[in-house]
């Protein structure tokens, strides 16, 4: 059995005076120490997959097994980074990313001072003290990924967590979180928009098709590129013939729903 | 660049300046009005521009407010009717804010007790005086119920709201951390209506006030409520007065404490 399992899941949004059938008939298996990543236009339900994964949504039918347990037993395992900060405005930037270990109770000396070196890691230093407010959307991006990296989760969900840095800081940032996953041997599901870095982080990217949400095609990624951290990837030969694949498979989603 | 530091420097030390300024012209202006009330005040009721019977003046009511303090009766009346407008405020806010909570636990109630909730808000709660003081005696407990009561229902309803209105994905990023519901509440829902429940503070000390001196009027034995009763009853204007200038200082107190509790409270 895989490390996660996500069998036969169907998900409808039920409102007043509509239903939205966001994911239909989704199965995947992750390894552990896997990365991979979901690829998809707009709404094609990437973030509902998250939600559901971390037992956030019940999903209308369907089950996902963290190591052959249902998730609803595994809370503390499963890391989730929401497509937005959402920091609390009322608490400073230490107290936003030790929130996690306090509400696990977790929180003392030592990871306390692992998620403040994590901090200084990944390009945030003297902010502890001020307000999230005071921060830029970048940097509060990367506030909202050490609090998800804090409590040191097995399962780690990333929705677009670069979408609001600069080029350079998103290069950076990638090979950070990359070597860092990959020194603690973790989990990962990255969602984003941008194929690049999807080739360049993953294992295996999930190109998701859109109304309903279908998983369209899984392409592996080339050991080659695997090995090396994401910079060095993009830079690789083989990197740019995945990266017309993965464009033209997308192209044809596109035309088949003009 | 030094010379361009100074002249910052100047800059804004003329702009505290200035600022110190208007804050002086500000209070001046203040003092004007205050000594123009009471002087004209004065001079109408001594030339009879008023009946002094009726509207008294100034220098009586200074010379009621030294008598009643030498006595020791402005000193215990004020006294009671604090006590009973502190406890009836705190009880007051306290009370709608725990309902508040319960209707933001369950939302099964919350749509159950709706309207009920909008019923009680619309009538006047000091309607229900005379009940009260049958049901609880004539003594400090039905007072402060009544000080209680008048902003009980307002409060749940504003803290509610408030509670409600509160960002879902706040909430949803804690449930990510497996956070429990009272988590939730305790981390986000709260601190995220701290502005309003302070503002309902606000408006709440007000109310309880006129509860407490409502209260008062109908039990007519101690306090401030029952010396303008009383006041009125032997057509003593003057002590009707002084207990309104009374009442005006210390609810005007009760205001600013509660100004520098939401300072505090709210860090910027
Ligand atoms: N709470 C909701 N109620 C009703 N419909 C919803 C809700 N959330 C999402 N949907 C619908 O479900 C579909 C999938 O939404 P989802 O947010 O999962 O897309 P996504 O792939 O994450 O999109 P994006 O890349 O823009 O973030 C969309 O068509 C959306 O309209
Ligand atoms: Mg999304």
């Amino acid at each position: 059995m895989s490390f996660l399992t996500v069998q036969k899941i169907h998900h409808t949004y039920f409102t007043k005076d509509t239903s939205a059938t966001a994911l239909s008939d989704i199965s995947l298996a992750v390894e552990e120490g896997e990365f991979v990543s979901i690829l998809g236009p707009s709404g094609c339900g990437k973030t509902t997959l998250l939600s559901i994964i971390s037992s956030l949504l019940p999903p209308t039918q369907g089950t996902v097994l963290l190591e052959n347990k249902p998730i609803s037993t595994a809370k503390n395992d499963i890391g989730y980074m929401l497509q937005q900060d959402y920091l609390l405005p009322w608490k400073t930037i230490e107290e936003n990313i030790l929130l996690g270990l306090k509400l696990s109770k977790q929180l003392n000396e030592k990871t306390k001072l692992a998620a403040l070196s994590l901090l200084k890691q990944i390009g945030l230093t003297g902010v502890e003290k001020q307000l999230p407010k005071q921060l830029s959307g970048g940097m509060r991006q990367r506030v909202a990924l050490v609090r998800t990296l804090a409590t040191e989760p097995k399962l780690l969900m990333l929705d677009e967590p670069f979408s609001a840095l600069d080029y350079q800081t998103k290069l950076k940032l990638e090979d950070l979180v990359s070597q860092t996953l990959d020194e603690f041997g973790k989990t990962a599901i990255l969602v984003t928009h941008d194929i690049g870095e999807a080739i360049a982080m993953s294992d295996r990217v999930f190109l998701f098709s859109p109304r309903p949400g279908r998983l369209h095609k899984t392409f592996h990624i080339p050991e080659e590129l695997r090995k090396v951290p994401p910079f060095e990837a993009r830079n690789h030969e083989l990197y740019s013939s995945i990266f017309q694949t993965i464009w033209k498979e997308l192209e044809s989603l596109d035309q088949r729903n003009e | 660049m030094i010379r361009e530091t100074n002249k910052v420097d100047l800059l804004h030390k003329n702009y505290l300046q200035s600022l110190k300024v208007e804050k002086r012209w500000v209070r001046f202006y203040q003092g004007i009005i205050f000594l123009l009330f009471f002087s004209s005040w004065e001079i109408s009721s001594q030339n009879r521009w008023i009946d002094p019977l009726i509207f008294s003046s100034p220098s009586k009511i200074w010379n009621l407010l030294i008598a009643k303090m030498q006595d020791g009766s402005l000193v215990t009346n004020l006294g009671v009717t604090l006590t009973e407008t502190v406890f009836g405020f705190i009880l007051g806010t306290l009370l709608g804010t725990i309902l508040a909570a319960i209707l933001w636990w369950s939302p099964m109630i919350s749509k159950i007790l709706d309207p009920y909730l909008v019923i009680l808000n619309a009538m006047p709660k000091v309607a229900l005086g005379p009940i009260l003081i049958v049901a609880m005696g004539p003594g400090y407990p039905s007072i402060i119920a009544m000080g209680a009561i008048i902003s009980i229902i307002i409060t749940t309803i504003v803290v509610y709201t408030s509670f409600k209105e509160v960002d879902p994905n706040y909430v949803k990023v804690l449930q990510t951390f497996g956070a429990t519901r009272f988590q939730c509440f305790k981390e986000a829902i709260m601190p995220a209506s701290f502005p309003t429940i302070i503002s309902t503070l606000k408006v709440n000390v007000g109310l309880s006030w006129v509860g407490v001196i409502v209260g008062e009027f109908l039990v007519s034995s101690k306090g401030l409520g029952y010396m303008i009763i009383y006041g009125f009853q032997v057509f003593n204007f003057t002590l009707v007065f002084l207990s309104l200038l009374v009442i005006a200082v210390f609810a005007t107190i009760m205001y600013q404490l509660v100004e520098l509790l939401e300072k505090k409270l709210i860090k910027e």
